[in-house]
């Protein structure tokens, strides 16, 4: 035990380290050999250690001068930000049309939804980021923050549907835009992962049966495209339903993609499962927990800790994926931009379009990355060995 | 205290373990060949043997960590069976310490100790946690107590897999080699915690090497020999006239050094 741990914390620090050094304390008397470094040192050692490290970083630093450059002249110097039409904006060639992205980018946002209605998918996109966002704090994981998803999910069936509370209805034909992209991509993956994590175990599960059909769904599912597997939802299954039943082309989507996600995340929650020794099933077993508590209490939390980085890389790859279903003409973010690329009044504007959904898209997976940076960081300092 | 007076008090005692010719084997290896062995209650059995003798197989054929394939092993009245609620039933009274500890990483000391209380005995939670403290301080560590396992020594953790063990009042303890993982160092802090406990009376079978614990605390000796018991007897006898030429090979080469 350090002499820290058993000192008082109301100590002044400077006591603290007279008390320390009185002590003993190594930590107080001996400082590291050299130096914290600072910028020039830093630089010295990893830009220019050699003729060679120096001629590489002259020339990349060069390269990445002029292409900024390129850009900013591009994006801030040359561009339009104020214009009525495209004309304005086309007669400033050289530049970026921001006044393009002024004007378009609440269709982008909101794709075909009825305009005066628009506040309904706002409030949606909202609400939905704010139960993300709170989602992320692990003190809230509790039965609370399911009663929180399945009262959010059921005020955003209601406000995107409308057709109560004197709210028009809207059918799914019309959404678009973010509020498709969040709600295909939360509610797939949060129908997906309970799915995964039973596949996962049923794949390993000594019932021969159970083995097989977990074996068998994943292996089916991971064996065809995604894309082939949307066009089979929305064009081949309606022929299969008996006639006058239609299940809802948004709906059909949904499912798809929660299957094609449930059978990836399964492999992922699998290789967790693989690593926790047997020692862990063994000490469990012999203090008398059923399966499903050891399951639940013992293996799953150390299993889905150990696979958080490759669970939100395929987080991330199926935020994206959700674009696919422009292939089956549903009007997610990507293909509301899209459409207004080809807007006769607006057209030939790409740049801006991408550039605009590429941040949009960049926000959301980056904020996911260092989400997971942290909640493993988090994880981990309790028990690190 | 005389090993006489300790046995004759056993012969009187209810029968805790009993495995009445027991067979297992690993694909082709026979592991366990026609083991018998009889523990009453509050006896206390040590099990030595070179390394793939069988000893750990055939302790964890008693809480059912292992199956057998033939003979009948009963364990405080009840029967081994493929019966899932039966064997739950079985490791609810059979406490087990590992070589390697296996305590729960993603868990508090605490929270170690009374999960199982908790879910499995159904004890309210405080409860459970006044039954571990007053474990932890038997172990002589409650300040650990929230603390996670990665933050302990070798000695501390198998201190809290004992207690944790302890912790659902098993009327029987298994230890599987508890002090083969451990620095020299933290051998003496382990066993003292476990003589502690044999000397509370507990019905303990443990397989492990320290033959000086053997001789202060065990009723019996077994040795094992390539899957069978070749021979057991009091400590006293054992260690000063080993019968069978195999037993005095293996205490010549452990107690030589």
């Amino acid at each position: 035990m350090s002499i820290d741990q058993t000192l008082p914390g109301s100590l002044a620090p400077e006591d603290k380290a007279n008390l320390q050094a009185a002590a003993g304390a190594p930590e107080a008397i001996v400082a590291p050999p050299g130096g914290t470094g600072g910028p020039v040192l830093w630089m010295r050692k990893n830009l220019f250690g050699s003729l060679r490290d120096s001629i590489i970083t002259v020339l990349l630093g060069a390269v990445l001068l002029y292409v900024g450059w390129g850009f900013f002249k591009w994006a801030v110097i040359g561009a339009t930000w104020t214009a009525q039409t495209a004309d304005a904006c086309r007669a400033n060639a050289g530049g970026a049309c921001w006044a393009y992205l002024v004007e378009k980018a609440p269709f982008m946002l909101y794709g075909t939804y009825p305009f005066e209605e628009r506040w309904r998918p706002t409030i949606v996109s909202l609400l939905i980021i704010a139960m993300l966002v709170s989602s992320c704090d692990r003190r809230m994981w509790n039965w609370r923050l399911a009663a929180m998803w399945v009262v959010g999910f059921a005020v955003s069936w209601i406000l995107m549907f409308g057709g109560v509370f004197g709210l028009p209805y809207v059918e799914t034909g019309l959404w678009g835009g973010l509020p498709v992209t969040l709600i295909l991509s939360v509610v797939a993956l949060a129908a997906a992962f309970p799915m995964a994590i039973l596949l996962a175990l049923g794949r390993r599960s000594n019932m021969p049966a159970i083995k097989a059909l977990c074996v068998g769904f994943i292996e089916l599912i991971r064996g065809v495209p995604l894309i082939s597997l949307l066009i089979m939802a929305s064009v081949m299954l309606p022929l299969f339903l008996p006639e006058g039943v239609t299940i809802d082309k948004f709906l059909r989507a949904l499912v798809a993609f929660s299957l094609f996600a449930a059978a990836y995340l399964a492999e992922v929650i699998r290789g967790g499962l693989q690593a926790i020794p047997k020692g862990q099933y063994e000490a469990a077993d012999a203090l008398g927990l059923s399966y499903r508590l050891k399951t639940q209490m013992i293996i799953l939390p150390q299993a889905l800790r150990l696979v958080i980085p490759p669970l939100v890389n395929t987080f991330i790859g199926f935020f994206k994926d959700t674009s696919l279903v422009y292939i089956i003409g549903i009007y997610d973010l990507l293909t509301a931009g899209e459409s207004a690329v080809k807007d006769p009044a607006w057209r030939g504007f790409a740049n801006e379009t991408y550039l605009f959904l590429a941040a949009v898209y960049f926000i959301f997976c980056f904020s996911m990355s260092r989400y997971s940076q942290y909640l493993e960081r988090d994880l981990n300092k309790s028990h690190r060995r | 205290m005389s090993t006489a007076t300790a046995a004759r008090n056993l012969d009187a005692s209810p029968v805790a373990i009993e495995l009445r010719n027991v067979n297992k084997w690993y694909g082709q290896f026979h592991v366990l060949t026609n083991v018998n062995l009889t523990v009453r209650k509050g006896e206390k059995v040590v099990v030595c043997g070179p390394s793939g003798s069988g000893k750990s197989t055939m302790i964890r054929c008693v809480n059912r960590l292992e199956e057998h394939q033939t003979g009948d092993i009963i364990v405080d009245g009840m029967t081994l069976t493929n019966d899932v609620k039966g064997v739950d039933a079985i490791r609810r009274e059979v406490g087990m310490v590992f070589q390697q500890f296996n305590l729960f990483p993603h868990l508090t000391v605490l929270e170690n100790l009374t999960l199982a209380p908790i879910w499995v005995r159904k004890m309210p939670k405080k409860e459970a946690e006044d039954l571990a403290m007053m474990l932890l301080k038997r172990v002589r560590i409650p300040e650990q107590a929230l603390k996670y396992p990665g933050q302990l020594s070798g000695g501390q953790q198998q201190r809290v897999a004992i207690a944790r063990a302890l912790c659902m009042r098993p009327k029987i303890m298994l230890f599987d080699e508890p002090t083969s993982a451990l620095d020299p160092e933290m051998v003496k802090e382990v066993l003292d915690v476990m003589i502690e406990l044999a000397n509370e009376g507990m019905t303990m079978i443990c397989v492990t090497h320290e033959m000086g614990f053997a001789r202060s605390v065990a009723d019996n000796v077994v040795f094992m020999d390539r899957g069978e018991i070749v021979e057991m007897a009091a400590p006293t006898e054992f260690f000063a006239n080993p019968k069978s030429e195999r037993t005095r090979l293996f205490l010549s080469q452990i107690l030589s050094h």
